[in-house]
């Protein structure tokens, strides 16, 4: 009977058994954590509101997202008349979609990636403009004038801050050497003064490129202060108007899932990933608090200031963060040239 | 910012779409719509659609005794009642020639005052919700609860309050009233500086409010708008210092004004305006009078002599002003309610050519609208 | 303490608009709450509009009382001074079952509004409006609520 069991576990840990276990696992950890951020968000409004939040269901509101996503799924899925039925149906498909694939380099735990591919950063941002067609296709097909000026701003929007972020991750590319995830945390062992964000002496400006970084994890994953998209006192709810049901669910499961993964990137790449800021004891745990930590300032951002105006993001970007990454690009470059040729 | 000419492409058609914002919307503040024409995100020309929660109060007026009419008043707007019904009874009182006891009259303003705290909070609450800050909605929902049970502990309701009478109050305000008043300004002060640094000097709220819907003092004029609209746009006209009514004219206060006529003013016009009611609470609380608080010979059957009549109070919106026609019986022959929000909100056709949605809608808010003012 | 009510003393104001040609008569605004009041001819309204506006004043309102057993509508319109005390009344007559009377939106572009309003209560055209459609009521509507012989 040991002898059946141990012979599992050695055929799991081989190549393709180990890759589908990996992926079922993360399949369950982000949507688990897709509705429990909800629940976190909830709270967290709470909280920052002066109330307390969800407490009805369960022990401190815990079992709210089960509720909440029977409620979705009893709920019937309505096509408007006119609308694009495939792209209409596909487009929280293709939103979900990436968020789940590029989880699969991210580096959890030592030797805890899915898939340790040496481009892992690429594909991560190769995936990550899927999302803005996804948003586009939804409030195209919905036929609905709110809709339709939602996936306008939103075009603008994920354009204007693809850039800084690109421009931010290539300058890690440069100061790390590499594009894969694993090696760039296994870069940042010791205590926290070796992590990225304090690697000044390569990039003097890495706190500000970290900053960029968040703000333009903000703008990708459309929350507050730049949620355009779901404006909800200007355009009802955007792009999303016309989906009922467990659609308006994957939507907003997805929306969470991307939070996830860009919280997820910023530990990895700045915040050391899974090394412990002691030098000892690292693991999986460091990991998952960290990035548990920037989810919550997602969360604390959002319920704290209000929304900007459009022409104020496209702004924000065009003027202010696209100038700024161009120079701590060009900056760390001259800097590794100098002084570390 | 504001473009009068929406940016077009030569050679592009010229395509413009109805869009209806309304009159079930999270940003319109009650049954509104608005039919916006836009080119792309550009407004061509917005106009409002009024009459969703019409309730012909006007006739209403023309079927009951004025006894019976004052809880109307309460209605009209209900987020500032109190001013709304110290208006008719005060039209009443002047047609009567009847005279209200100075407590009475103290505490109509201390009460008065209190109740525009609280529709400047709701206000303050609702514009943020519309910019998209979800929080200090709740922030002021709490300083409103405590104005609610001040209120609720004299008058037995919180929102439409029939507390006035005609010739003085329904009944006197006792000393936990006092007290609790006296407290609550206290705590409001340093709530306003937290208000102040948490939204006030934010720098996404300001560049969302700075230099956008400006409103000339020509348009104000040509339009009747009052309130803080007007005075945002640099003209001090405030109903108690330019027609003074009630115990008004005892007090030191002074009347926010701000030049600019954006957005920005007009809130900051407002903010101030709570700081100055609660100067004005302070002083009202000092000087109270002893004495009745109901004149004492207000016939049972009110009859009021012919002629017209009118009284106008500055309510939290602006001028409220009623006029009753009377023909010598117990029955008004008519009375017209004069409200503010339909001036302001005349003025937003010509004032939102040309602008960015966003901006327009935050321009609405910054008007202060209460829907069932401008529809009665 | 205690303090004993005082008579509201009255208060007729000399005339500040004396200089118009607008038969003004004073009032007193401890009494009735309006400073001047002027009674004209229909098709003066809008000249008395254009004077008012040059003196600085705003409009307030416009408004209707139907006269039923004089056979008459009554159009009121008030005005105020945005800087000092200074309410101004203008009214006019008109016969009731021909009630029109030239509109002041050309003046004063607030009057749209007021204007729709009293033609849906009384249902007095104003001549030369650009859109006298219902504005409260519904768009359908062909009754007129205030008009003393409405019946629901």
């Amino acid at each position: 009977m040991t002898q059946a069991i141990a012979n599992l576990l050695k055929l799991l840990a081989t190549e393709p058994y180990r890759l589908l276990l990996f992926l079922v696992c993360m399949l369950a950890f982000v949507g688990l954590n897709a509705a429990y951020l909800v629940w976190v968000e909830r709270k967290g409004a709470g909280r920052f509101q002066r109330r307390p939040g969800p407490t009805e269901v369960g022990p401190a509101g815990l079992l709210q997202p089960v509720a909440d996503a029977v409620k979705l799924m009893s709920k019937q899925l309505i096509v408007p008349a006119g609308a694009d039925t495939t792209l209409f149906r596909v487009a929280p498909l293709l939103m979900m979609s990436p968020a789940l694939m590029s989880l699969a380099v991210i580096p959890w735990g030592q030797g805890l990636a899915a898939r340790n591919i040496n481009v892992g950063l690429l594909m991560i941002f190769a995936f990550g403009s899927i999302n803005v067609m996804a948003i586009m296709l939804g409030g195209w097909s919905s036929r609905n004038k709110y809709a339709i000026i939602s996936a306008a701003r939103v075009v603008s929007q994920n354009v204007a801050y693809e850039i800084p972020m690109l421009l931010v991750v290539i300058t890690m590319i440069m100061v790390t050497g590499t594009m894969n995830l694993s090696e760039i945390v296994q870069q940042q062992a010791g205590g926290f003064w070796h992590w990225n964000l304090f690697r000044v002496w390569l990039n003097p400006l890495m706190p500000v490129t970290f900053l960029i970084f968040f703000i333009c994890m903000l703008a990708e994953t459309n929350r507050a202060p730049f949620d355009m998209t779901e404006a909800e006192s200007e355009l009802v709810a955007g792009a999303y108007t016309e989906y009922a049901g467990m659609g308006f669910g994957v939507f907003f499961m997805a929306e969470y899932a991307n939070i996830l993964l860009g919280c997820a990137l910023g530990t990895a790449l700045f915040l050391g990933g899974w090394q412990s800021p002691f030098g000892v004891l690292s693991g999986v745990i460091w990991f998952l608090l960290k990035m548990y930590f920037l989810v919550f300032s997602v969360v604390w951002i959002r319920w704290t200031f209000p929304r900007t105006q459009f022409y104020g993001l496209l702004n924000l970007s065009w003027k202010i963060l696209i100038p700024v990454s161009l120079f701590t690009l060009v900056l760390s470059s001259a800097m590794m040239k100098l002084f570390h040729a | 910012m504001i473009v009068k000419e929406p940016i077009s492409t030569p050679g592009a058609p010229n395509e413009t779409f109805v869009i209806n914002i309304g009159p079930q919307h999270p940003a319109t503040h009650g049954v509104l719509r608005v039919k916006m024409t836009m080119d792309g995100e550009y407004i061509v020309r917005a106009e409002p659609v009024c009459g969703y929660i019409h309730r012909m109060q006007e006739k209403m007026g023309e079927n009951r005794t004025y006894a019976q009419f004052l809880p109307n008043t309460s209605r009209i707007d209900y987020l500032s009642a109190m001013t709304y019904t110290h208006g008719f009874v005060g039209a009443v009182e002047r047609a009567a020639k009847l005279q209200v006891p100075p407590r009475a009259e103290y505490i109509r303003v201390i009460t008065s005052e209190l109740n525009r705290i609280s529709s400047h909070l709701v206000w303050w609450g609702a514009f943020l919700l519309d910019l998209g800050g979800f929080t200090p909605l709740l922030y002021a929902f709490d300083d409103r609860e405590k104005i609610l049970d001040l209120l609720e502990g004299i008058t037995g309701s919180r929102l439409t309050y029939s507390y006035y009478r005609i010739g003085g109050l329904y009944n006197d305000v006792d000393d936990d009233f006092i007290k609790g008043t006296r407290a609550f300004v206290a705590q409001m002060r340093p709530r306003l500086r937290m208000y102040r640094s948490l939204v006030t000097e934010n720098i996404i709220f300001r560049k969302r409010l700075i230099g956008i819907g400006p409103i000339s003092k020509e348009m104000c004029r040509k339009y009747g708008a009052t309130g803080p609209v007007i005075r945002g746009s640099g003209v001090p006209y405030d109903v108690r210092r330019v027609e003074p009514y009630s115990v008004y004219p005892e007090f030191d206060f002074i009347i926010p004004t701000f030049e600019e006529g954006d957005s920005m003013a007009r809130y900051l016009v407002r903010m101030e305006e709570i700081a100055q009611c609660l100067r004005i609470i302070e002083q009202a609380l000092d000087k109270l009078p002893s004495g009745p608080v109901m004149a004492e010979k207000v016939p049972r059957v009110l009859k009021l002599p012919a002629g017209d009549y009118c009284y106008a109070v500055e309510a939290a919106r602006g001028r409220f002003a009623v006029r009753i026609v009377s023909d010598n019986k117990e029955i008004p022959y008519r009375v017209k309610l004069r409200t503010p929000s339909l001036s302001n909100l005349s003025l937003f056709e010509e004032a939102s050519q040309g602008m960015l949605l966003p901006d327009a809608l935050a321009l609405m808010g910054s008007l202060d609208l209460v829907i069932p003012d401008i529809d009665r | 303490m205690e303090s004993a009510p005082t008579a509201v003393a009255s208060q007729v104001l000399p005339n500040p608009l004396a200089h118009l040609p607008i038969p003004f008569q004073a009032v007193d605004y401890a009494a009735k709450g309006y400073h001047l009041d002027a009674t004209v001819n229909p098709d003066q309204v809008v000249a008395m509009a254009a004077q008012l506006d040059k003196e600085g004043l705003a409009l307030d309102t416009i408004t209707g009382v139907d006269w039923m057993a004089q056979g008459q509508m009554e159009v009121i319109y008030d005005y105020f001074h945005p800087a000092k005390a200074l309410r101004v009344v203008v009214r006019t007559r008109i016969p009731r079952d021909n009630p029109e009377v030239p509109t002041i939106q050309s003046v004063f572009p607030g009057a749209n509004w007021h204007e729709r309003e009293t033609h849906d209560f009384f249902g007095i055209r104003f001549l030369g409006h650009p859109n006298l459609t219902p504005f409260l009521l519904p768009e359908d509507a062909t009754y007129h609520p205030l008009r003393k012989d409405f019946t629901s």
